[in-house]
């Protein structure tokens, strides 16, 4: 368990988070690299199929991050978004899995700090957890199905 | 439409517990507008189902497929290349889909994934609610609209009851009392004559009550 | 007159009618329904059994009603529209007159959710307007509802009961004028604590001339405590209880309430009388029988006419 770090995918909205990860990266705030992320044009684009997906092919632990509450660019992307990461914690603990490998979280282009503490709080949440659900068989290859 | 809940996860599973290879099957009708069964929900079953399969360190096969109408025989046959290289099907469809097919596929056993609830209409995103029971013989035509078989919680024709309070059904506030909407209706038309009226007590039979129903147009069959 | 019942006999002579009830119990236990109804007996001119009233399973209204008929009293035997199809209703109605009970209500019920069986189906194969006249059609034209003769058909006198509280308000009058058309002889109304508006449904039904057609039984409740008064004006579907009746409650003691229920239900049965179309009383004290006899004779009911 020492040698476990991590894969973390964050679903960055392009209008804040995105924008936020840019701004610690040119400010040489450092994150972990265990957090890939994918932008997004809005947080209302990411669907619960892509949370469960990630998890399934080998991802630890799944978030989201779009805009602070009524901030969205396109209205109210954040609040469907953030329905749905609720969903999949419903379906997590369906399935025996933690609710916590998934969460939502809201930046604003500004928080560049906040970004890089966020990506510090999550990978250690995940990190105690241990692997996620497509870690434990090592079925990656199901990626290319 | 025709409205759709997916199955709680346990009971899903359990079904599918003795079988490693599932051939999933979504509709593109009703229960992909109300977001229960259709292709999108196909997938997150499919996914949640390897989930579950993770956590017990095994593997299960799903090949996911959505039909045009799975109540409809001909788009049911599209299932045929498939099915013997499965040990059951899961159908994400209503009650009337879960049956076509097994009623095609007799040798596989057929499970339901969602719950069927009612005929019902789009109130906004998200939300879906009860507008018609099929009773086979619609009165809409005199109740301004507003159906009481299928919106007044005691099927009254000639309501409403003494139950109402502040226009709700006396089941709860979330309920419309059906005979003030049909009230409203009626004043906005300018029929409220009509109100007084007797509705005879109904014939149930094309609604059910003559056994199982069903309709065959000479024309067509 | 149509029927042998007894309340239509009082009522056909112009005097007043009195009427109570009596919910009967959750078991087999026949001895509890006739000491309410003995509780009853020498101070009213019929007695409303209850069918499974707030849907919680009780002795069936039929059996309690043929108790209480073998006691030589005259029961009312509820029917309501939740439980029961046309075809038991109907084999109901013939049996229970069978055994004499000859005045019944016809009701929809209250919801299954109320009750002790809240998953049950309700029936509501016809609703209380329809149930009317099936009941009248019995009676008068010795047929079924579906259409067959009735080789001794029963001679029901015919209730139903009105809500004048219960919105919408305008269509309280024309739905009474609906049972009317259906066929009822009886209304029984919901307990009146809102004295004005049940005066201005009056009002309704005597410009319509509808006190000619049919006779009205005021429903009259005495409150037990403010804490019942404030239960059924927030928790009982229907109830119109204005703060004015919680007010006068509040504003004696504990162990004065009671006494001042009682005092509350009697005044309101003096100012109702003065109202034109009322034909009676209803007098509905919930798991309160023994106290029926007391108002009777204090709103000055008593004796009841003999007919």
């Amino acid at each position: 368990m020492e040698t476990f770090e991590p894969e973390i995918v964050a679903f960055c909205c392009h209008y804040c988070a995105y924008t936020a990860a840019d701004m610690a990266g040119s400010k040489r705030i450092s994150y972990p690299s265990n957090v890939k992320i994918i932008r997004v044009p809005c947080t209302g684009k990411v669907d619960a199929i892509h949370l469960m997906k990630a998890l399934e092919i080998g991802a630890d632990g799944v978030y989201v991050a779009g805009c602070l509450a009524g901030d969205c660019h396109f209205k109210n992307g954040n609040v469907r978004a953030e329905a749905r990461v609720n969903r999949v914690k419903k379906m997590l603990t369906e399935l025996g899995w933690e609710p916590e490998r998934v969460a939502m979280v809201k930046l604003s282009a500004g928080m560049g700090e906040q970004f890089a503490e966020t990506a510090r709080k999550f990978t250690e949440t995940i990190r105690k957890l241990g692997p996620g659900p497509g870690k434990r068989t090592g079925i990656d290859d199901r990626a290319a199905s | 439409m025709i409205t759709a809940e997916q199955k709680p996860m346990q009971e899903i599973i359990q079904y599918i517990a003795p079988y490693s290879k599932i051939l999933l099957v979504g509709c593109n009708e009703c229960v992909t507008v109300c977001a229960a069964g259709g292709r999108k929900e196909v997938g997150l079953l499919a996914s949640a189902l390897h989930l579950n399969h993770l956590k017990q360190g095994k593997t299960i096969d799903i090949k996911e497929i959505t039909l045009e109408r799975q109540c409809d025989p001909e788009y049911v046959e599209e299932l045929a290349p498939y099915i013997d290289g499965v040990d059951a099907v899961v159908s994400m469809a209503c009650g009337c889909g879960v049956q076509t097919v097994a009623g095609r596929y007799k040798k596989s056993p057929v499970f339901p994934a969602v719950n069927t609830r009612f005929m019902g209409a789009s109130l906004g995103q998200g939300v879906w609610a009860e507008r018609c029971k099929g009773c086979g013989d619609c009165v809409l035509g005199i109740t301004g609209g507003i159906c009481p078989v299928a919106r007044c919680s005691k099927h009254l024709f000639n309501g409403p009851c003494g139950g109402t309070s502040n226009g709700q059904c006396e089941i709860g506030p979330e309920t419309d009392c059906a005979w003030r909407l049909i009230w409203e209706r009626l004043k906005e038309l300018g029929m409220e004559d009509r109100y007084e009226d007797l509705m005879n007590a109904k014939d149930w039979r094309p609604g059910g009550a003559a056994g199982p129903g069903k309709i065959i147009r000479e024309d067509l069959a | 007159m149509n029927t042998q019942s007894r309340l239509e006999k009082i009522l056909a002579s112009g005097e007043l009618a009195v009427t109570s009830e009596c919910g009967p119990p959750r078991g087999a236990r026949p001895e509890k329904v006739k000491e309410k109804s003995a509780l009853l007996k020498d101070h009213v001119d019929g007695i409303n059994v209850t069918d499974n009233q707030t849907a919680m399973v009780r002795m069936s209204s039929f059996a309690a009603a043929v108790i209480i008929k073998q006691m030589g009293l005259d029961p009312i035997m509820q029917m309501v529209a939740r439980d029961r199809n046309r075809l038991a209703m109907q084999s109901d109605i013939i049996g229970a007159y069978a055994f004499g009970i000859n005045t019944m209500l016809c009701l929809s019920g209250d919801h299954a959710k109320f009750g002790d069986h809240p998953m049950a189906k309700g029936v509501f194969d016809i609703d209380s307007v329809q149930m009317i006249n099936m009941v009248r059609r019995m009676r008068d034209d010795e047929t079924f509802q579906g259409g067959a003769k009735i080789d001794g058909a029963p001679k029901m006198f015919i209730g139903a009961a009105a809500n004048p509280f219960a919105d919408p308000f305008e269509l309280r009058v024309m739905r009474l004028a609906k049972k009317i058309k259906a066929g009822v002889d009886f209304i029984q109304t919901q307990c009146i604590f809102n004295l004005d508006k049940f005066e201005e449904w009056m009002k309704g039904v005597t410009d319509r001339g509808l006190d000619k057609k049919v006779h009205i039984l005021a429903g009259i409740t005495p409150m037990k405590s403010v804490g019942m008064a404030r239960y059924m004006k927030n928790k009982v579907p229907g109830m119109d209880i204005p703060d004015t009746v919680i007010k006068r409650l509040e504003g004696v003691s504990k162990q004065q309430q009671p006494e001042e229920g009682i005092k509350m239900a009697v005044e309101s049965i003096e100012r109702i009388k003065q109202i034109k179309g009322v034909h009676g009383f209803h007098i509905m004290a919930i798991e309160w029988e023994e106290k029926v006899p007391q108002i009777v004779e204090q709103a000055g009911l008593y004796p009841r006419p003999k007919v």
